[in-house]
């Protein structure tokens, strides 16, 4: 299959020392959906500047539809539509004139004039900005600000979209909307979409690979549930009624549905390959010995584990790492 | 034509842009009309010191505060540069197909406009209170010419600086530090036979005082179209040298990025 994006030892400091990648490469299939996904300060967000031309790497190669980036800048600028992190938004100008600005800059203004107004009602009603398009854009919400900068990423029709944290600094329940919107496009015939994102769960519901950014290197890189199942087994996690020594390790030391069982107080942590079939095992071997159960639950592994198994620290470990850096 | 297209297209968002803050557009039109009434009643009488050869101070003035006015506007023209940065606007532009150049230009071009505009009404207001510009309408043109020329230096001296800076504080501190002593090292209020002689050197080598030159020549009874020329060329080279630096600011901008 056709590489859309290709990311080949990218190496980039800046002054004062700061290396935010570090040999990082990633390769994207057309038409797919690729997120990479780290905390902050991970190299992520440099990763898509090198990509888009914003900034040149110290060395390795990035191309995009097979166009180098730092060579042919021009070129993969005609290529991509880009959502930068925080918004490129002109506050100043209405809805619509942001985007008939844009599509200006690619040169429908004056080749198609008629054919970019209709193109711009278009985005307008599919973003749901068509009441507010000829309002000031320093009067709209977050969440519109956002879908305006979506809508100005693809006046041209961009065969490779790159959305760097779309939805960070958004309320939960625009977020929800945010997903859906990307995965529409993710949708739509031949189109690439490169995100990054620092929410597990963005990654997992919307990419169909996910590549694991730790300090400006790729750590793992795979289908969400590939990179999941290398991890083997679900967590099941029971709360006892009560406090018990010993007797539960040795009540469920006999099955061999479940393994690395640890109790701490009247919390009971296990791990099992198939965690609905261990459940009804565990509890039948807890009552056979006396033991009671207030409450159990099963978890499938997150790509949070899987960050924990590639990097040694848990993301929200990382994430506190870098804030305290960068105070 | 990409280029001048481009240009276009951001010079209109840049008018558009100060067209929607009418405190603004009303201050910059109220500004060089209280310069020009201002400093001519406050000087009104240096015209009696011997060796003064002008019959009315308002009409020596004059260019003086249109050439002034262009520069004070101008030179602030990277603040909203840095704005943009700051919204990501910038970011956004780059790494689309739009011409570098014309990021400037569209922002220079924008103060042009605007300095044209102010010239007419300081113009106006002096023929009002009863200069006159023999130089006439040719001459009037020509100091329009300068002005925008000098306005046009600045402002992108401004967006490079801008650039490179990428911070207001600092870029408020640079601006506020040349503007005073470049209005002031030249003939823009007194003669150059009344200033001291090593003030006269500087101002020779000072942008502010060609276009002063040039601009009163131009409107006087006699110009000196030798003279005029020549100040307008040498501010001609000064502002594409002014506009190379800006669009190679850039690269410095995208590398901090």
């Amino acid at each position: 299959m056709e590489r859309a994006i290709e990311a080949d030892g990218l190496v980039k400091s800046y002054p004062k020392g700061v290396t935010a990648l570090d040999g990082l490469s990633f390769a994207v299939n057309t038409g797919s959906v690729f997120a990479l996904l780290g905390p902050n300060g991970a190299g992520k967000s440099t990763a898509v500047k090198v990509l888009t031309t914003l900034t040149t790497p110290d060395a390795g190669r990035g191309t995009v539809a097979g166009i180098d980036v730092t060579k042919q800048p021009d070129r993969v600028r005609r290529t991509i539509g880009v959502v930068a992190q925080g918004s490129g938004v002109d506050i100043q100008a209405t809805g619509r004139e942001n985007l008939r600005l844009q599509g200006q800059i690619y040169g429908f203004g004056s080749r198609a004039p008629r054919a970019l107004e209709q193109r711009i009602q278009q985005l307008l009603e599919r973003f749901g900005l068509a009441d507010a398009a000829d309002r000031i854009a320093r009067g709209y919400s977050g969440g519109m600000q956002r879908r305006l900068d979506i809508a100005m990423a693809l006046v041209h029709d961009p065969a490779v979209l790159f959305l760097d944290e779309p939805t960070t600094g958004l309320d939960p329940e625009v977020r929800a909307d945010m997903w859906s919107e990307i995965a529409k496009l993710a949708g739509e015939r031949g189109k690439t979409v490169l995100l990054t994102t620092h929410y597990l769960e963005e990654a997992d519901q919307l990419a169909e690979r996910v590549a694991i950014v730790d300090r400006g290197k790729v750590v793992a890189e795979g289908a969400p549930e590939e990179l999941k199942r290398e991890l083997r087994g679900d967590a099941i996690h029971v709360d006892l009624d009560r406090e018990y020594n010993g007797g539960v390790t040795r009540a469920l030391g006999q099955l061999e549905a479940v393994r690395d069982v640890t109790v701490d107080g009247k919390t009971l942590r296990a791990r099992a390959d198939d965690g609905g079939r261990a459940v009804p095992l565990v509890l039948q071997a807890l009552e056979s010995h006396g033991v009671g159960v207030s409450s159990v639950r099963v978890a499938r592994p997150s790509l949070d584990d899987v960050y924990l198994k590639y990097t040694g620290r848990t993301f929200d470990a990382a994430e506190a790492e870098q804030d305290e850096a960068n105070r | 034509m990409t280029l001048i297209r481009h240009t276009l297209y951001m010079t209109l968002r840049h008018l558009r842009e100060l067209w929607r803050q009418p405190w603004f557009v009303a201050v910059t039109l109220v500004q060089p009309v209280i310069w020009l009434l201002l400093f001519g009643a406050l000087f009104k009488r240096v015209i009696e010191i011997p060796g003064f050869h002008s019959p009315s101070y308002i009409a020596f003035l004059a260019p003086g505060v249109v050439v002034m006015t262009a520069m004070f506007n101008a030179a602030w023209s990277g603040m909203s540069l840095i704005e943009d940065i700051n919204r990501g606007v910038t970011a956004r532009f780059l790494v689309s197909p739009v011409r570098r150049e014309a990021l400037i230009a569209g922002r220079i071009l924008k103060e042009a406009v605007v300095v044209v505009i102010q010239s007419l009404i300081i113009v106006a207001l002096a023929l009002i209170v009863g200069a006159s510009f023999p130089g006439g309408v040719g001459g009037v043109a020509v100091l329009f010419a300068v002005s925008a020329l000098l306005g046009s230096t600045f402002g992108a001296l401004s967006n490079g600086f801008a650039l490179i800076m990428r911070q207001e504080e600092a870029l408020i501190g640079a601006t506020q530090f040349i503007l005073l002593p470049l209005t002031f090292l030249s003939t823009t209020f007194l003669a150059a036979n009344l200033i001291p002689k090593w003030m006269q050197h500087v101002a020779d080598f000072n942008p502010v005082n060609w276009a002063v030159v040039a601009g009163r020549t131009a409107t006087s009874a006699h110009p000196d179209w030798g003279l005029a020329a020549s100040r307008a060329a040498f501010l001609a080279v000064l502002l594409l040298l002014c506009l190379a630096f800006a669009t190679n600011a850039f690269r410095s901008y995208q590398r901090s990025v």
